[in-house]
């Protein structure tokens, strides 16, 4: 990250549209194999129209639109809150702004705030990364 | 109504040995570009001893046991009525291809919203390696609806 003041956002991160394969293969890598994401009979069942996305896998994408900027060593707090169902079709977009920055005797500290969008600009979720630079 | 007796329950610990197949698998399912999580070569360039696990690889260490939901059905809830509300990951330490991680977890709150029709579950973990350093420590927030 280039700029690292309040008010500077992340360069946004578009994720290829939610697919079938895409929800399997994390259901089998992340051992979450909960059949409200890959078993449409049983997301109708529990009254879905559809499977719905792992929120985790939406948090696992929006995760990169921060480690692209920082290094991952550098994040120490990362955290979401799902507001929406994430579907099959669905074409992500993650953000990301600096809300705070303080810099302390050895490191600068940021605070980001994230959220995840679809095309329709439904909210996904909200969340939050902070950040510990050490002084150069 | 949920048995808030249960709160601050707390479940064996379990152990995972983060093998690099499984990273990689991982890195794959979730699209990432960077090498430091699936080219071994390049995390070494990078400074790394292995395979760098992803920021919410530890979600993995929770869904590999006999028993991932026993917490959802000690509380009586019907496991299909869950969704996740919320994730927290706090970071002490980078993890590694390689490691033993150990996770500890215990039910830390339950609370209701909407006149009991949304039941909250609150799910704490910490997650040690194997030279005993606590590497993260996670928070799950779920709901039955």
């Amino acid at each position: 990250m280039k700029k690292l003041n309040i008010g500077d956002e992340l360069p946004g991160l578009v994720i290829k549209p939610i697919t079938r394969t895409n929800l399997a293969l994390y259901a089998q890598a992340s051992g979450d194999h909960n059949p409200i994401h890959i078993d449409p009979d049983h997301a109708k069942n529990v009254g879905l129209s559809d499977v719905i996305a792992h929120g985790m896998l939406v948090m696992s994408y929006l995760g990169q639109a921060i480690t692209n900027q920082v290094k991952q060593s550098n994040i120490i707090e990362y955290g979401v809150k799902f507001s929406s169902m994430t579907r099959i079709g669905d074409t992500l977009t993650c953000k990301g702004l600096i809300v705070d920055v303080r810099q302390t005797d050895t490191r600068k500290l940021l605070k980001i705030e994230l959220k995840v969008f679809d095309q329709n600009n439904d909210q996904k979720l909200i969340g939050f990364s902070k950040i510990a630079l050490s002084k150069s | 109504m949920l048995d808030r007796s249960l709160i601050n329950k707390r479940y064996p610990p379990i152990s995972f040995n983060i093998e690099k197949q499984r990273l990689r698998f991982f890195a794959k399912a979730t699209g990432q570009t960077d090498p430091v999580y699936f080219d071994e070569q390049a995390a070494k360039k990078n400074g790394h001893p292995s395979l760098l696990a992803p920021p919410t690889f530890l979600t993995v260490v929770g869904h590999e046991q006999d028993e991932p939901y026993k917490y959802i059905t000690d509380l009586g809830i019907d496991f299909g009525k869950i969704l996740h509300a919320g994730q927290t990951y706090k970071y002490h330490y980078p993890v590694y291809a390689g490691n033993v991680i150990k996770m500890e977890s215990q039910i830390i709150d339950l609370y209701e919203k909407k006149k009991g029709t949304l039941q909250f579950i609150e799910f704490q973990s910490t997650y040690t390696n194997q030279d005993n350093i606590m590497v993260a420590e996670s928070l799950a927030t779920l709901v039955a609806r």
